[in-house]
């Protein structure tokens, strides 16, 4: 059994969710690149450099990539030779979200109760799934997600005579839909299988996937592609104002469903998907 | 790339059509989704506003705290679509024109017709390289609210693009 110290899973959120909110991941900077070389209109091109720009100056200035610091969303994979020492886990998160928060200058965008709407003042509660994995480590990952891209996911439970198709039209028709409301360019997390809960939980999860990857098995990567390329036709482009890049990535994971289900969501972020992890 | 200060030249900010690219300078307000329903309270409950709307460019935005040395924090735009529902009031007290992010509803074509009142597009998720474009903020109202205060800003080249414009065309694909 390894023991690790409550305060050691503390700081570490509190780095993690500083490094994410003023530093843009590599491959998102690498995509914004490429999308560029491929915009044809002045107005999508000066949108992209801009966004790689703001990257540019966020991290040199330890300043925030966007106003929308997000609700806290953290990700603990706990290996089941761990003793946690000297607290809760949930406390020693919540701990380090609330520093990180503070000290960091972030923005504090919770409510305590969604009809009242009383700000917390420290982004708490943040928002934890654990898993437990094999091993005597912890692993770490955390995302301050954006309520504007938030608000753009969908979910819905389809039949299962619903074609692979007849799926990758309903995302595309509905991210379409959305327009430039959720600050294109996007990346889609999807997930499809499962449950009505654990469906949303998987699409959120694939935004972690390096968005210049795809999916393992040929058949979902297909449907990844599709996806993109079906988007990105729609001609919306960044911020609306007409491009090809609506979204930069789109990434799958799917579950064993019931036999009478098929369970379909997906998770919209903007161009920033923020996230950051650290094994402990 | 038009530039257009709008504490001397704001009638030429009507005058844009929807696709330019402009550098706004001078002074705009900040205001998101509580600060409208407080606005909309105090009118409903004939009450003075701690802030005259006529003439003024609203900003849908709420930033993060501000850094010491710095004049304001991360500042990029919030979706439109949500003060939808308050735009009318906001233009019948005279707003002259508001920026944020995103599309709207069908009906703020016709009320950017109506009122003559632009509707500008800064760039989401621009924070940090629009709080460059910031010389100066303070909260004029509603200082309670945190990130949702009515804020003053001093804008220096901050760029928009008009998304619709006096006679209801739109930028929007």
């Amino acid at each position: 059994m390894r023991e690790i110290e409550a305060s050691q899973i503390t700081s570490a959120v509190k780095q993690l969710f500083i490094k994410a909110s003023y530093h843009l991941p590599e491959d998102v900077k690498n995509a914004l690149l490429k999308a560029i070389q491929n915009e044809t209109t002045n107005a999508a091109k000066q949108v992209l450099e801009i966004l790689l720009k703001n990257a540019q100056i966020a991290a040199q200035n330890d300043f925030p990539l966007c106003q929308d610091t997000g609700m806290a969303f953290v990700f603990v994979e706990l290996g089941q030779d761990v003793h946690i020492c000297g607290g809760l886990l949930e406390d020693a998160v919540n701990a380090g979200v609330e520093q990180a928060y503070d000290e960091g200058f972030l923005r504090k965008s919770v409510v305590e109760d969604p009809l009242r709407r009383k700000n917390t003042g420290n982004n708490l509660p943040a928002v934890i799934f654990t898993e437990i994995v094999a091993g005597d480590k912890i692993k770490l990952t955390v995302m301050p997600k954006g309520f504007g891209a938030e608000n753009q996911s969908r979910l819905k439970m389809m039949i299962p005579a619903t074609t692979p198709d007849e799926i990758v039209d309903f995302i595309a028709n509905e991210v379409i839909a959305s327009g430039s409301k959720g600050c294109p360019p996007a990346v889609i997390g999807v997930g499809i299988g499962g449950s009505f809960d654990t469906v949303a939980h998987m699409a959120k999860k694939a935004l972690l996937l390096p968005i210049d990857g795809h999916n393992e098995d040929p058949f979902y990567a297909d449907m990844e592609k599709k996806i993109l390329e079906k988007i990105n036709n729609s001609g919306i482009g960044p911020m609306g104002v007409g491009g090809r890049t609506t979204v930069l990535s789109v990434r799958i994971l799917a579950a064993p469903t019931h036999i009478a289900g098929l369970p379909l969501a997906y998770n919209y972020c903007c161009h920033s998907t923020r996230h950051a992890d650290i094994e402990l | 790339m038009i530039k257009i200060n709008l504490d001397t030249d704001a009638p030429l900010l009507r005058e844009q059509k929807a696709g330019t690219s402009l550098l706004l300078s001078g002074t705009i307000y900040s205001a998101r989704d509580t600060a409208h329903k407080r606005i909309q309270n105090l009118l409903n409950e004939g009450k003075s506003l701690p802030i005259t709307l006529k003439d003024k460019v609203i900003y849908y935005m709420g930033p993060t705290p501000t850094k010491p040395g710095k004049a304001v924090g991360s500042c990029g735009p919030t979706s439109s679509y949500r003060m939808d529902v308050f735009l009318e009031m906001t233009l019948q007290n005279g707003v002259a024109a508001t920026i944020g992010k995103g599309t709207r509803d069908s009906n703020v074509t016709k009320l950017a017709e109506q009122y003559q009142a632009p509707y500008l597009l800064a760039i989401g998720g621009a924070g940090a390289y629009l709080a460059q474009c910031v010389t100066s903020s303070k909260i004029v109202a509603f200082e309670d609210l945190g990130a949702e205060a009515v804020r003053e800003l001093t804008i220096k080249d901050f760029p928009v693009i008009v998304g619709i414009d006096k006679n209801g065309e739109s930028a929007f694909f």
